[in-house]
């Protein structure tokens, strides 16, 4: 225990400390106690509009096709079921009681002084979901967790630990949402994920917050000898800010992760989404792809490789486009080889929609609206598997609407 | 059916085309030869509307209407259609959905999927990384779908192998000439092209009306096509240059 005093004391130091990148914000100017508890022992007592609202983030509120549910509403755990008993989902905080090795994965990837952000977030004691999959198994369905703003000028903290153990394979759709009425607040999330040997992570995160939102995630991903992490990252709806930069650790030889970021800056937003992987092990592999859009605000895509480890391969792919005069897109690729046996490579591209293209569907008789909509929808489109058909028709309406204001 | 007047076009800021005139008449397929560079594509591409190809000077008329200032897909609507000799890449834009989209409701998209021996292409994006011979009966494929009455090819059989040559050149032929398979559009007179070939291979397989000689960005003469793509093959196109001197 005595590493938690060091822990506290390094947080302290850290509560000042402005993050790297992205606007700085006085966190002693948000609450962090909820206006009205939200409490769903089942999921058949969330409202009407809550349940649109989490469909919108493919978490589905009946919880039918996915083997466990749960759901953080501001800073404390609304809802927690299974359906399924192949996999563990509980709260940080239960799980924290319950196993003795807790600590082994408790704030072991990422540094509680890397900013205020993980600061403040250690010294809330953050709860939020404990996902594990126990060796050799696999999941059927995915596992959904939706982290919901339910207060006003709340700052939410949620510090998140996965375990998939040797083996073993797991699915995890997250949602992230706003409910109606919230209008300012602020949301800290700490993620810390472990891929043991051979073992597989699918995890997607469809964010929908709204136009005064500012959201800081803090995502360190291990992935051991022969793992595959695939992340999608997907925000297409308007929020103030974004500054993540998810860094993956490739740490057994073979190690793959491929991270899929698909997003929009809306006026008034800017997104700040980097993806950082570390090459430390021979024959690691990993695939960066990011496709924004600027319909006006502004969108910086950082992406990072470093090559640690003999034999490995990378390539990172970075597609902006603008969609509007007052948009910007800023594309940052680095790629960074200590060894002389590896192999990165990056591709970026930012401008704005080839008119050739927009014309070659428009001789074929398609009005320029649905021409520019079609070739959005293939920019965005990296090929994300099991959403619900409710979140697909609103992403398909939201594209639309872009195609539209774009023209 | 169409009819350029005085046609001019701009590329890049430089005169490719100057005051082209030529027509079709409704139910013809005519033939358009000319050495490379001449213009041939340019013209077929402002004819369908790309704007690109900036039209400076003259006008043109489909139908009796005058539609030098329609966009594409107005065009299409009325009735043109293009196969272009070099399409762009379409990342993220699969075969399938765009032929879900632009299919005219009276075509039997499985049937000519299988015609053209494009079933494995349907969930690819479209040209990327297709061969030549493929974007050809891509764009043939993509082209039947949509089922135009004005059939604008930009050298259809070129860089495709023996086998498919039939197979295009026999689509093309039905597509021109008949067998038309939506109800109303069955025009007594069959539907209207206009082709550029090189090599006239595709005469073996439509009966083409009209031939004209494009060189430097203009039109040098016009008459039987098959007279004329012998003259060409004898004589060059050298000799067009020094008969249309001689003409004036
Ligand atoms: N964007 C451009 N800028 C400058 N010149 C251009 C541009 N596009 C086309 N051209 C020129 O216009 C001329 C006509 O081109 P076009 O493609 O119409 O020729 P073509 O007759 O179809 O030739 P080919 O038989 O080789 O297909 C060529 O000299 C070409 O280089
Ligand atoms: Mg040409």
């Amino acid at each position: 225990m005595q590493d938690q005093t060091e822990l506290r004391r390094k947080a302290l130091k850290a509560l000042e400390k402005k993050a790297a990148y992205g606007d700085d914000f006085e966190l002693k100017n948000y609450q962090v106690t909820s206006e009205h508890m939200s409490n769903y022992d089942s999921l058949e007592e969330i409202d009407d509009e809550t349940k649109q609202t989490l469909l919108n983030v493919g978490v589905i509120p009946s919880g039918k096709e996915r083997s466990g549910t749960l759901i953080m509403t501001d800073n404390s755990i609304s809802h927690s079921s299974l359906s399924e008993d192949s996999v563990e989902l509980t709260s940080t905080r239960k799980a924290r009681d319950k196993y003795k090795w807790f600590d082994d994965y408790f704030w072991k990837l990422v540094p509680v002084d890397k900013d205020k952000y993980t600061a403040k977030s250690y010294l809330e004691n953050a709860d939020g979901y404990f996902i594990r999959a126990p060796a050799n198994t696999k999941t059927s369905m995915p596992v959904q967790t939706c982290l919901m703003l339910g207060s006003k000028n709340i700052s939410q903290t949620v510090h998140n630990i996965v375990i998939v153990e040797e083996n073993a394979q797991l699915d995890i759709i997250t949602g992230c949402a706003t409910k109606k009425g919230v209008e300012k607040a602020i949301h800290l999330g700490i993620s810390e994920m472990y891929i043991k040997k051979g073992a597989t992570l699918n995890f997607t995160m469809i964010h929908n917050w709204s136009e005064q939102i500012d959201v800081r995630p803090r995502t360190v991903v291990h992935v051991e000898e022969g793992g595959t992490f695939i992340n999608n990252y997907i925000s297409l709806k308007p929020v103030k800010s974004i500054q993540t930069y998810p860094t993956v650790k490739l740490e057994g030889k073979g190690a793959f992760a491929r991270l899929n970021t698909v997003a929009v800056a809306h006026p008034g937003s800017e997104l700040d989404l980097g993806s950082k992987v570390l090459f430390n092990s021979p024959e690691t592999k990993a695939e960066l792809i990011s496709r924004t859009i600027t319909t006006g605000g502004k969108v910086i895509a950082r992406g990072e490789m470093i090559g640690n480890a003999i034999n490995s391969k990378g390539h990172l792919e970075c597609h902006g486009l603008v969609l509007n005069d007052e948009g910007v897109q800023r594309a940052i690729p680095i790629l960074e080889a200590n060894v002389q046996d590896i192999e990165l490579s990056h591709e970026a591209a930012v401008g704005k929609i080839a008119k050739e293209q927009v014309e070659y569907l428009m001789a074929r008789g398609l009005t320029e609206e649905q021409a520019v909509g079609m070739i959005i929808r293939g920019f965005l489109d990296v090929g994300i598997k099991g959403l619900p058909p409710e979140l697909e028709a609103d992403i398909n309406d939201t594209i639309k609407k872009i195609g539209e204001s774009s023209i | 059916m169409l009819e350029l007047e005085n046609l001019s076009i701009e590329v890049g800021g430089k005169q490719i085309l100057t005051n082209i005139n030529l027509s079709v008449e409704s139910g013809y397929t005519n033939v358009l030869f000319g050495p490379n560079g001449a213009g041939k594509s340019a013209l077929l591409m402002s004819i369908m509307g790309f704007s690109g190809y900036k039209i400076t000077n003259g006008k043109i008329y489909f139908k009796g209407e005058d539609i030098t200032d329609l966009p594409l897909n107005e065009r299409a609507e009325r009735g043109l259609g293009i196969m272009g000799q070099r399409p762009p890449n379409m990342v993220g834009v699969k075969l399938k959905d765009l032929l879900e989209i632009t299919a005219e409701e009276c075509i039997d998209l499985d049937e000519l999927v299988e015609e053209l021996n494009m079933s494995s292409f349907l969930e690819r994006d479209i040209n990327v990384g297709f061969s030549g011979g493929e974007i050809k009966r891509s764009e043939l494929l993509q082209l039947a779908a949509q089922a135009p009455s004005f059939y604008l090819l930009d050298e259809p059989e070129s860089g495709v192998d023996l086998v498919n040559i039939s197979q295009i050149g026999m689509m093309i032929n039905k597509l021109l000439h008949g067998d038309i398979k939506c109800a109303g559009r069955r025009r007594k007179e069959g539907n209207s092209g206009l082709v550029i070939t090189h090599t006239g291979q595709i005469l073996d397989y439509i009966e083409a009306d009209k031939g004209y000689i494009l060189c430097n960005g203009q039109i040098m003469c016009s008459g039987n096509p098959r007279d004329l793509l012998n003259e060409i093959k004898t004589k060059g196109y050298q000799e067009c240059v020094t008969c249309k001197i001689r003409q004036s």
